[in-house]
């Protein structure tokens, strides 16, 4: 059921409903930059609640519900509104409740989504909630390995980089985990994947963890960059060495299979340099670009053209 | 308990003997019950007790207090299993184990600072119970999940 149904955590969704997902989305591709035809949302309303800056996010969401037909409702300025004021989530929630006919919520807090969807009668959808959970980003990372692969079950990912804090990977893994894949966890020490999070995919999938990313590279079916973050450490010279180590060569892709692909969540800095873009492994951008279809398939389920 | 275990420490006319406490967290039980701040509760506690169940168990007496349901799922988040006795008039009224919910509310907040359930006061924190032993609960809000010692960092 998909009718009204809020989408906080890539958790809440069986395999059955990911795929769903990823097959709607399929058929949303060809509308992705024209627009749908039938126009299926003309007469709802969307509203975007960013109660931190994420224009990519913001602008994905609002150019899929437009591809629809839908309305979209924006919260202007943080400073001119009422949570500058200091109003609560869930009284904000309670009243944009009946203004739109879905919310889609970024915030700061952890869980935010979950308490909006508990005040809301429409239905949330999650756009990132602190370092918790964003997933529609991990729904479009599937899509894009779903996509590009033909198929999820049996395939090699690497992760690497910043497994520590990274909360793509930590979505990502454990969804990926529900499926027939094998997963290499690559970083320096510090940044290891948690060990919960590890433990917890285990029990399911086989896993390996490296500091290595040369001896993996030729067993990988995707390569998952992620930036190293230099606050995260206290000494800038053991960044540049720990982040100097993972940075993607076109040396190391050539050794790497047939239809091996790159992806990141973007924003990107060093560890993919430019001279990587053209090549053929190259699927980044194309990444980002899916969040169209994918959010447009999510924003069609819910609010039930069909 | 046996008679001999309970005359260790002497038998209470009114009150909670809670038994069968893993060995090391009598010392939590009286600090989650917030029982150092209540001058009017006499209170016994014998550590280190030898158990044919547990090979070493903590016991806590208390006189003239019964524990309310909130009290008793606080005590279930660190001694599972743990055995409560009713006393009144020197008898045994109720004898039964703790047992923990699947859902636990308002006896603990999260331990994650960044989570909602932190920030809004309409909240209460609400946590899944993913296994008993060892114990692993999981934030209904921000999905932390929380294991034996944060949890007990975390009871209000």
């Amino acid at each position: 059921m998909w009718l009204n149904r809020d989408i906080v955590s890539i958790g809440d969704l069986s395999v059955e409903e990911i795929m769903e997902v990823l097959d709607r989305a399929n058929k949303m591709l060809p509308y992705a930059s024209s627009g749908h035809p039938r126009k299926p949302l003309a007469d709802k309303i969307v509203a975007t609640l960013f109660y931190e800056p994420s224009t990519r996010t913001r602008l994905s969401f609002e150019s899929a519900a437009m591809r629809l037909g839908a309305r979209v409702l924006s919260l202007g300025s943080l400073e001119a509104s009422s949570v500058a004021k200091g109003e609560t989530l869930s009284d904000t929630i309670r009243i944009i409740n009946s203004y739109s006919d879905a919310i889609v919520l970024r915030h700061p807090s952890e869980g935010a989504a979950r308490l909006a969807s508990e005040y809301a009668d429409v239905p949330v959808i999650n756009a990132g909630d602190g370092a918790g959970q964003h997933p529609t980003q991990t729904l479009l990372d599937m899509f894009t390995i779903w996509k590009e692969l033909g198929q999820i079950n049996g395939k090699s990912i690497g992760f690497v980089g910043d497994l520590k804090y990274g909360r793509t990977v930590h979505s990502l893994s454990k969804a990926l985990s529900l499926f027939d894949v094998s997963l290499y966890f690559i970083s320096p020490e510090e940044l290891k994947i948690p060990k919960h999070i590890k433990r917890d995919i285990e029990k399911r999938i086989p896993v390996k963890e490296t500091k290595n990313l040369d001896e993996v590279i030729e067993s990988l079916d995707v390569l998952y960059v992620t930036r190293i973050q230099k606050e995260r450490f206290p000494d800038i010279e053991e960044y540049k060495k720990v982040a100097g180590v993972y940075v993607i060569r076109p040396s190391l892709l050539s050794r790497g299979r047939k239809n091996l692909i790159v992806m990141h969540p973007l924003p990107r800095v060093d560890e993919i340099p430019a001279e990587i873009d053209n090549l053929p492994q190259a699927k980044y951008f194309k990444q980002a670009s899916n969040g169209i279809p994918v959010r447009m398939a999510i924003l069609d389920m819910i609010l039930g053209s069909e | 308990m046996t008679e001999e275990k309970m005359l260790k420490v002497e038998k209470i006319r009114r009150g909670t003997v809670i038994d069968h406490i893993p060995v090391g967290r009598a010392f939590k039980v009286l600090k989650i019950l917030k029982i150092s701040t209540d001058p009017g509760v006499t209170v016994s506690v014998a550590i280190h007790v030898k158990s044919k169940k547990m090979g070493l168990k903590d016991v806590v007496k208390i006189e003239d207090r019964i524990l309310d349901s909130s009290e008793l799922n606080k005590i279930a988040l660190i001694a599972e299993g743990g055995t409560i006795t009713i006393v009144e008039d020197y008898s045994v009224i109720k004898k039964f184990v703790v047992k923990l919910p699947d859902i636990i509310t308002g006896i603990l907040k999260c331990s994650n600072a960044r989570c909602v359930s932190n920030m809004e006061s309409v909240i209460k924190p609400t946590f899944t119970l993913l296994s008993k032993n060892p114990l692993s609960i999981k934030c209904h809000y921000c999905e932390r999940e929380m294991e034996t010692d944060e949890i007990m960092d975390s009871i209000l």
